[in-house]
C-alpha cells in the first residue's frame, strides 16, 4: 500500500507540474500540445546535466538544484519555438505543437546516441560512482514513506500558481488575453507579451515535469519512447481540472492512481492473481481520461480565445 | 481544447503553384537544417577522436557519409544492390501515402487526425489476424485492415460530434489504447496463435500465410528485371496511388466531398444549408481511419516485416509522419503521393549514413523541421503570392502602355 501511495504521489507531482504549465499557456490563449516534447527535452537536459555535474565533482545538493534549473531552462527555450510560431507567425498551434513533439524525440535520440557514441538511445545516470544522482539526494523520508523532492517543488509551484493566477495583476491580465484578447489590448495590455509569458511558463514547468518523470523512475532512460504519453495525459488532467490550479491537482491525483497501478500491480495479491497483462494497466489512465472527458466535456469551460492567433488588425 | 481553432489553411483553396513553392521552400530549409546538424555531429565526433582535421575535410566527410545518402535515398549506389534500397523506399512510401491521405482527408473537414498511428496499429492487427489465423486472401486482409482503422477513426469522430471532446485529445488517447490492446492480443502470454515464440514476432507471412502476400511486380530495364528475385516490390504502391486519385475525386468532384469541405469551412453555414455536420464529422473521421488502416495492411501484407509485440512499445512513426506528408502536400491527395515518397526517401537514406558518425534519426529531425516550417508556410505562401501579384501587376501596366 505504501508503494502505491509512493508512486501515486510521484506521478501526481509530474502530472500537476506539467498540467499547470499547460494551464498557464492555455489561459493566455495558446494551445500547448507540445508538452510531451517539452518534457522529453527537459528530461534529457536534466539527465545530461546530472552526468556532467558528476564528472565535474559538484556537491550533491547543489547538483540537484542546478540539474532541475537546467531542465526548466531547456523546456523554456524549447517552448519558445512554439511561442514564436504560434504568436508571432500566427501559425496553427496544433500543428506547430505536433511538429515540436516529433522533433523532440528525434533530437533526444540523436543526442543520446551521440553521447553514448553507439547505437543505443539509452542514457544511464544511476551508477554507484554517480555522486549527484543517488536516490537519497532526490528523496526524503516521512515515516515508512520515501518521498521525492519533486513533490515538495510541486506543492510550492501549486501554491504559487494559485496566487499568480487569482491574486496578481499578471494573472488577471493573462486570463484576459485568453478570454478576450481584443478587450485586453484595448485597455493597454500587450497581448503578445502576455502570451509569450504563458507559453514560456509552460515550457519551464514542462521541463521540470519531464525530469521529475524520468529521474526518480529507474537508473537509465531509453529516449526512444520519449515520455510515453505523459504529456498528453497532463493535457487531459488540465481539461478535467477545468484550467483551475486546485482542480488540476485533484485531477492529477486521480489519474496518478491509475498510472501507479501499472508499476506495482504485481505486488498486489489479488491483482496479480487476475493474471492480466501489464498493458491493461498501462492502458487504464488513457481509458479513464476518455471516460471522464466524455462526461465532463459538455459543460467544459475552456478559455474562449484559446487556439486563435491574435491579430491586432482583425476585428 | 474544447473549442475548434479556425485554421487559416482551411479557408479558401490556396493557389496550387504558390503552395507547391511554399512546400519546396520548407523542404529546402529542412534539408539545409539537416546538413548543419550533420556538420555539427561530424565535427564533434572527429574532434573527439583526436585526429587533426580541416574544415574542408569535415565538409567532405559530412557530404560523403551523411548528406549524400539522405539526398540520394533508395538510389544511394552503395546500398542499392539489385534494387533492394529502391524497393525499401517504395515499400515504405505506400503506407506513408495512406496515413498522409488519412490526415489530409480529415483536414478537409476541419479535423486534425493525429490518431493515424493508432488506426494504423489496429489495422495492422486485423490484417495479420485475417492473414495468419483465418488464412484469407490478401484483398480480404486489406479490407479488414481498413475496417479496423475505420472503427478506431470513428471513435474520435463520435466523441467530437456528440460529446464535444476535441478530436486531438481523443485520438491521442486512443493511439495508446490501441497499442496497449494490440500487443497483448498478439502475444497472449506467448500463446497467441499469431505469435512465434522462436522469433518473438508474429509468424512470417511467407511461411504461414503465403496467400495473403500482396502480388509483386518488376520493372524491365535493359532486358532484365531492375529488382532482384528476392527484392521485388509489391503492388501496394499502385494501390496507394489509386486510392489517392479516388480521394481526390471524392473531395473535388462529388456532393459528399463538397459537404465535407463545407463543414470544414464553416460549420454553422453548412448546417444552415441543410448539411448534417455531426454525421459528416463522424464519416470524415471514419474514412480517415480506414485510410490509415489500409496503410498498415499494405505494409504488413508485403511480408517484409513482422509485428513485434514485445518491443513495439512506441507508436508506429508512420502514423505521425503522415502528418508531415499531409502538411507538405497542403492536404492535396495527389500531393500526398509526392510528399510521402520524399519522406520515405530521406528516411531510407538516413539509414545508410555511417552510423558511427551520424545517427539515422537525423532524417526524423529533418521531417520534424519541415512540419514546423509548414505550420507557418502560410506566411511563405502569402509572400510568394505577393511576389506573383506584383509581377503580373507590372505586366498589366505594361499592356496598357
Amino acid at each position: 500500500m505504501w508503494l502505491l501511495l509512493k508512486y501515486t504521489l510521484l506521478y501526481a507531482a509530474v502530472l500537476t507540474l506539467v498540467a499547470l504549465g499547460g494551464m498557464f499557456s492555455e489561459r493566455s490563449g495558446v494551445i500547448n500540445i507540445a508538452l510531451e516534447g517539452i518534457m522529453v527535452v527537459g528530461g534529457l537536459m536534466g539527465v545530461v546535466t546530472i552526468n556532467l555535474l558528476n564528472a565535474w565533482g559538484v556537491p550533491a545538493f547543489l547538483g540537484v538544484i542546478i540539474a532541475v534549473l537546467s531542465s526548466a531552462l531547456a523546456g523554456l527555450l524549447y517552448s519558445s519555438l512554439l511561442a514564436f510560431s504560434a504568436i508571432n507567425l500566427k501559425a496553427d498551434q496544433t500543428i506547430g505543437g505536433t511538429a515540436l513533439n516529433l522533433l523532440a524525440t528525434a533530437l533526444a535520440m540523436v543526442i543520446a546516441k551521440r553521447i553514448n557514441g553507439s547505437d543505443s538511445p539509452k542514457i544511464v545516470y544511476s551508477t554507484n560512482s554517480n555522486k549527484v544522482f543517488n536516490s537519497a539526494n532526490f528523496s526524503f523520508r516521512v515515516g515508512p514513506l520515501t518521498l521525492n523532492w519533486f513533490l515538495l517543488v510541486t506543492v510550492l509551484v501549486l501554491i504559487a500558481a494559485w496566487f499568480i493566477l487569482y491574486r496578481s495583476r499578471f494573472g488577471m491580465r493573462l486570463m484576459a488575453c485568453g478570454e478576450h484578447p481584443q478587450a485586453a489590448d484595448s485597455v493597454g495590455i500587450n497581448v503578445y507579451k502576455m502570451r509569450w509569458a504563458g507559453v514560456l511558463m509552460s515550457g519551464a514547468l514542462g521541463g521540470i515535469g519531464g525530469m521529475a518523470y524520468i529521474v526518480p523512475a529507474v537508473g537509465e532512460w531509453n529516449f526512444e519512447m520519449g515520455v510515453a504519453g505523459m504529456g498528453f495525459l497532463a493535457l487531459a488532467v488540465m481539461i478535467f481540472g477545468q484550467w483551475k490550479p486546485l482542480n488540476i491537482a485533484a485531477a492529477a491525483l486521480f489519474f496518478a492512481v491509475f498510472r501507479a497501478m501499472a508499476n506495482i500491480y504485481d505486488s498486489f495479491g489479488f491483482l496479480a492473481r487476475l493474471g492480466w497483462p501489464k498493458e491493461i494497466y498501462n492502458m487504464m489512465p488513457f481509458v479513464a481520461s476518455m471516460v471522464v472527458l466524455a462526461f465532463t466535456s459538455k459543460s467544459s469551460r475552456a478559455p474562449k480565445a484559446e487556439g486563435i492567433p491574435y491579430d491586432k488588425g482583425s476585428r | 481544447m474544447a473549442k475548434k481553432n479556425k485554421s487559416p489553411r482551411l479557408s479558401g483553396a490556396p493557389t496550387g503553384l504558390a503552395s507547391l513553392l511554399a512546400s519546396l521552400v520548407c523542404v529546402l530549409a529542412g534539408l539545409a537544417f539537416g546538413f548543419v546538424v550533420l556538420l555539427i555531429l561530424g565535427g564533434i565526433t572527429m574532434s573527439q577522436s583526436g585526429e587533426e582535421f580541416t574544415f574542408g575535410h569535415l565538409l567532405a566527410t559530412t557530404w560523403e557519409q551523411g548528406f549524400k545518402p539522405i539526398v540520394q535515398g533508395g538510389f544511394y549506389s552503395k546500398a542499392n544492390m539489385m534494387g533492394m534500397a529502391v524497393r525499401m523506399e517504395i515499400l515504405q512510401a505506400a503506407p506513408l501515402i495512406m496515413t498522409g491521405l488519412s490526415v489530409a482527408f480529415a483536414y478537409k473537414t476541419g479535423l486534425f487526425n493525429i490518431g493515424a498511428a493508432g488506426q494504423y496499429t489496429v489495422g495492422a492487427f486485423l490484417a495479420l489476424y485475417c492473414a495468419i489465423v483465418l488464412k484469407m486472401p490478401w484483398w480480404v486482409c486489406l479490407i479488414a485492415s481498413g475496417l479496423g482503422g475505420a472503427v478506431w477513426g470513428a471513435i474520435p469522430g463520435i466523441f467530437k460530434a456528440y460529446l464535444n471532446v476535441n478530436e486531438v485529445i481523443t485520438a491521442i488517447m486512443f493511439n495508446w489504447i490501441g497499442l496497449y490492446a494490440v500487443n497483448p492480443l498478439i502475444y497472449q502470454g506467448g500463446n497467441g496463435p499469431m505469435f512465434n515464440l522462436k522469433t518473438t514476432k508474429t509468424f512470417t507471412l511467407k511461411e504461414s500465410a503465403p496467400q495473403a502476400l500482396l502480388p509483386t511486380f518488376n520493372v524491365n530495364v535493359g532486358g532484365k528485371g531492375y529488382f532482384g528475385k528476392l527484392f521485388m516490390p509489391t503492388i501496394g504502391i499502385f494501390i496507394a496511388i489509386g486510392i489517392a486519385v479516388l480521394i481526390w475525386v471524392v473531395i473535388n468532384k462529388t456532393t459528399f466531398g463538397y459537404q465535407l469541405k463545407a463543414c470544414g469551412f464553416n460549420k454553422n453555414a453548412a448546417r444552415y444549408a441543410g448539411i448534417n455536420e455531426k454525421t459528416n464529422i463522424v464519416l470524415s473521421m471514419t474514412i480517415a481511419g480506414a485510410l490509415a488502416g489500409i496503410g498498415a495492411g499494405l505494409f504488413y501484407l508485403s511480408g517484409s516485416k513482422e509485428w513485434e509485440p514485445l518491443v513495439s512499445t512506441i507508436l508506429p512513426a508512420v502514423g505521425f509522419n503522415g502528418i508531415s506528408v499531409a502538411l507538405l502536400a497542403s492536404s492535396n491527395p495527389i500531393g500526398c503521393v509526392f510528399s510521402a515518397i520524399f519522406i520515405s526517401h530521406i528516411t531510407v537514406g538516413g539509414g545508410f549514413m555511417t552510423a558511427k558518425l551520424f545517427p539515422s534519426e537525423v532524417s526524423d529531425i529533418i521531417s520534424g523541421v519541415v512540419i514546423y516550417l509548414c505550420a507557418f508556410s502560410m506566411l511563405f505562401r502569402g509572400k510568394i503570392l505577393k511576389l506573383f501579384n506584383r509581377k503580373s501587376g507590372t505586366q498589366r501596366k505594361g499592356d496598357k502602355a
